[in-house]
């Protein structure tokens, strides 16, 4: 019933279009459009030349980690203060305009309508809105790198006392301004998230039913969800922040009554979620692309989903474990090991249930199911390496040593990097219309990971025998200056640039292919789920005809079939 | 035009509604946080009854009956919205945003007072809860008002009336936090 109605619509949809088609202008084409897909592209963009900032900043501190005090090039001497600003920078921007923007933003724009079946996202105006408030804060954010006094140093998780006072940080403008950024970055994400859990809540295909969505769909909505509940208390903070930073209110100032702990207690209850947040769209990404390149079903669809509940429920109660250090109770430590070391059963469970997936299948490794692999391999070891840092007596130890940065690393990188270039790699065809190069998508794979794992395995070393975080040089430390450190150190640095130089072969393959790659068709990797069922690049409004669901996004290779897919929207 | 995405409603809520709820969520979360960072300080610092003791609870008291009365107001517009009476309701939200103003123009005395008493944002702890809590809630009464305007303009003319009930929803979640505010701020001394 619904359907009919659906497709009446869209013939006169279609129909208006037809007589009154003209080509929009560049602005309205590409900065004021309100099509899912353009804004999902203008997400991509953003995040990406973000990450080359992010990765630039990256490469300027570890030359001077490498090679103390001397001239670094393409960047110049460097001094202690704006080696903190570098640090600072480069993990704002890589985790809050680069994961977040892609992982959530990017590919739940360009997917939630395309594989709930619908023509856009439901309140389109509110979407693009989003993106405007998320480019004002980048435009805020990079400003900051250009005031008096320089970006703020004081680390991307902005404790108090030194991020409430400009004697102690030096950085009057900076400080707020990176505070300003960051506020505004999460009212973009609280509107786009409403929007997205909205969208798929209320605006799927008639026949698909809860069990019917995409996976990554599912992770994305979930990862909305968890990023509304647990930012609010950082907004509540980041104001309460902004008025000690500017009118000298009295919130984080312990002689008038008030508590430096409480903001560690607010940026940790939306900070530890925030790893689930761009964790559930990776594991979605690749969920779709090991499905696809196994040629089989995932392995417990339901189990994925309820296992990912559970790591959402869980996630918003393990904050604590980032300050085991900073005078809490040891009763509530403990309490805060348990819970920490319980959320990496969930997260061990998914693993093995991608890995039944893989058994079995008629595995293909193209590109992206390279990095889909590639992902599983290296979060493993992120998440085990968190188990150290999880129980409060180690994590004593380790504390704001190289090990917890080298740890967070190997979680990150897999996230926002390895599954996102799992999720580019695969989608590219729908998304431009071409096939990337497969050759050069693989030197770009295996430089990348070879770099990454020289830039960290050094570090997780350095960081066990006592490397400090925040430590501009270490010449000054005898027992930390020893050349052994050293030459790991210049190892890490090396790796980094191994990283950086790999890219150069994304970017060429990425811009060569968007003309010359060849045609894809609307379905190159025949999948199951809907997007691939509309033309590539999908037109506006996606659909010629509405689409009817008749099963699960996931069924492949079904013994009797003659073909080894079976599209969502096709009738038995 | 909308896409055909708004018009559908696989839950069965209409999507305005859906959309609406999620926003509550996430300003509870918002307040939430605000309002036990508060009651962790509380709890540890017992001079901030002594602070307490200089509001005016009465004035809180009154915005307490004003603000509720305005709830009213919003949802006797919502059931004139129901039965297609646009200028009813249009009516009734005008009132409410009547209620709106008068909170804001007692709020406004009180503050000019305690500020000449020299009790400002920045003499300690409590007073930045004070000022930020009560004042982050008025931003809140200021955007309802405005948004409430809109949409009496448009019910005026009976169009988009289920936009009576979403900006009713939302009243009464502002009234909800003031609910929690005033016994927070004003009673407990």
């Amino acid at each position: 019933m619904a359907s009919t109605a659906d497709h009446a619509d869209h013939a006169d949809h279609a129909g208006d279009a037809g007589h009154a088609h003209h080509e929009p202008g560049f602005v309205k084409k590409y900065l004021w459009s309100t099509d899912h897909k353009m804004i999902a592209m203008q997400y991509l963009f953003t995040g990406m030349v973000m990450a080359l900032i992010g990765g630039y900043f990256a490469y300027a501190f570890r030359m001077q980690m490498a090679f103390p005090g001397q001239h670094v090039p393409g960047f110049g001497f460097m001094a202690p203060g704006e080696y903190n600003g570098l640090v600072t920078s480069h993990g704002t921007i890589m985790i809050f305009w680069v994961a977040m923007p892609v992982l959530l933003a990017a590919f739940g724009n360009f997917l939630i309508p395309l594989m709930i079946g619908c023509d856009d996202m439901v309140f389109p105006r509110l979407n693009r809105l989003s993106y405007q408030i998320f480019l004002i804060s980048a435009v805020v954010l990079v400003a900051s790198f250009f005031v008096h006094g320089g970006p703020f140093g004081g680390a991307w998780t902005a404790y108090p006392p030194l991020s409430a006072k400009a004697e102690y940080n030096l950085t009057p403008l900076g400080a707020t301004l990176w505070l300003v950024a960051v506020a505004l970055e999460f009212v973009a994400f609280l509107l786009g998230g409403i929007n997205f859990v909205t969208t798929a809540m209320n605006a799927r295909a008639p026949g698909m039913r809860m069990w019917d969505i995409p996976i990554v769909i599912w992770m994305i909505v979930l990862a909305s969800i968890m990023f509304m509940a647990s930012v609010g208390p950082l907004v509540a903070g980041a104001a309460m922040l902004l008025f000690d930073q500017t009118l000298g209110t009295a919130f984080y100032d312990p002689a008038r009554g008030g508590d430096p702990i409480l903001w560690q207690h607010l940026f940790w209850f939306f900070g530890h979620p925030e790893v689930y947040v761009v964790l559930l769209p990776a594991l979605g990404i690749v969920a779709e692309v090991m499905t696809v390149f196994a040629r089989k079903k995932l392995f417990a669809y339901k189990t994925v989903l309820y296992t990912a509940i559970a790591t959402g429920i869980l996630g918003f109660f393990v904050w604590a474990h980032h300050q085991f250090i900073a005078g809490i109770d040891p009763r509530m430590a403990n309490v805060f090991t348990v819970t920490t070391v319980l959320i990496s059963v969930p997260i061990g469970e998914m693993c093995f249930v991608y890995i039944a997936t893989l058994y079995g299948g008629s595995i293909r490794l193209t590109t992206p199911m390279l990095w889909a692999l590639a992902f599983l391999a290296e979060f493993l070891i992120g998440g085990v390496t968190g188990i150290f840092l999880g129980a409060s007596g180690s994590d004593i130890y380790l504390h704001d040593t190289y090990f917890v940065l080298a740890h967070f690393h190997y979680t990150f990188f897999p996230i926002a990097i390895i599954a996102v270039f799992a999720g580019i790699t695969y989608w590219y065809p729908k998304m431009f219309g071409r096939m990337l190069n497969e050759t050069l998508g693989k030197i770009h794979f295996w430089i990348t990971i070879v770099g990454f794992n020289m830039a960290f395995i050094p570090l997780f070393i350095c960081g066990a025998a006592g490397d400090h975080r925040r430590i501009y040089d270490y010449s000054s430390f005898p027992d930390l200056a020893k050349p052994y450190l050293q030459n790991l150190r210049i190892l890490a640095t090396v790796g980094t640039i191994v990283i950086l130089f790999g890219q150069i072969f994304f970017l060429i393959n990425f811009f060569r292919s968007l003309r010359g790659g060849p045609v894809a068709g609307p379905n190159p990797w025949r999948a199951n789920t809907l997007e691939w069922t509309v033309p590539s690049p999908p037109p506006h409004g996606n659909f010629a005809v509405m689409p009817t669901v008749y099963r699960g996004p996931y069924e492949y290779s079904v013994p009797g079939r003659e073909e080894d897919f079976w599209p969502q929207n096709l009738p038995d | 035009m909308k896409p055909i995405a708004t018009t559908r409603s696989a839950t069965g809520i209409p999507t305005g509604r859906l959309a609406l709820w999620w926003v509550v969520g996430s300003e509870i979360v918002i307040f939430g946080g605000l309002l036990a960072s508060y009651i962790m300080h509380r709890i540890g610092h017992p001079e901030f009854g002594d602070y307490a003791a200089h509001t005016n609870t009465w004035a809180g008291a009154l915005n307490t009956f004003v603000l509720l009365t305005s709830s009213l107001f919003a949802v006797l517009a919502h059931q004139a919205a129901e039965k297609g009476d646009g200028r009813k309701a249009h009516r009734f939200l005008w009132y409410t945003i009547g209620g709106a103003v008068t909170f804001l123009v007692v709020k406004g005395f009180e503050w000019t007072h305690e500020i000449h008493q020299g009790y400002t944002i920045t003499a300690n702890a409590f007073w930045s809860f004070y000022y930020t809590a009560a004042g982050l809630h008025g931003l809140h009464v200021i955007a309802g008002a405005i948004v409430m305007g809109v949409v009496a303009h448009k019910a005026k003319r009976n169009e988009e009336l289920q936009r009576v009930e979403l900006v009713g929803i939302y009243w009464h979640f502002v009234d909800i936090v003031w609910i929690f505010l005033f016994p927070l701020l004003y009673i407990a001394k």
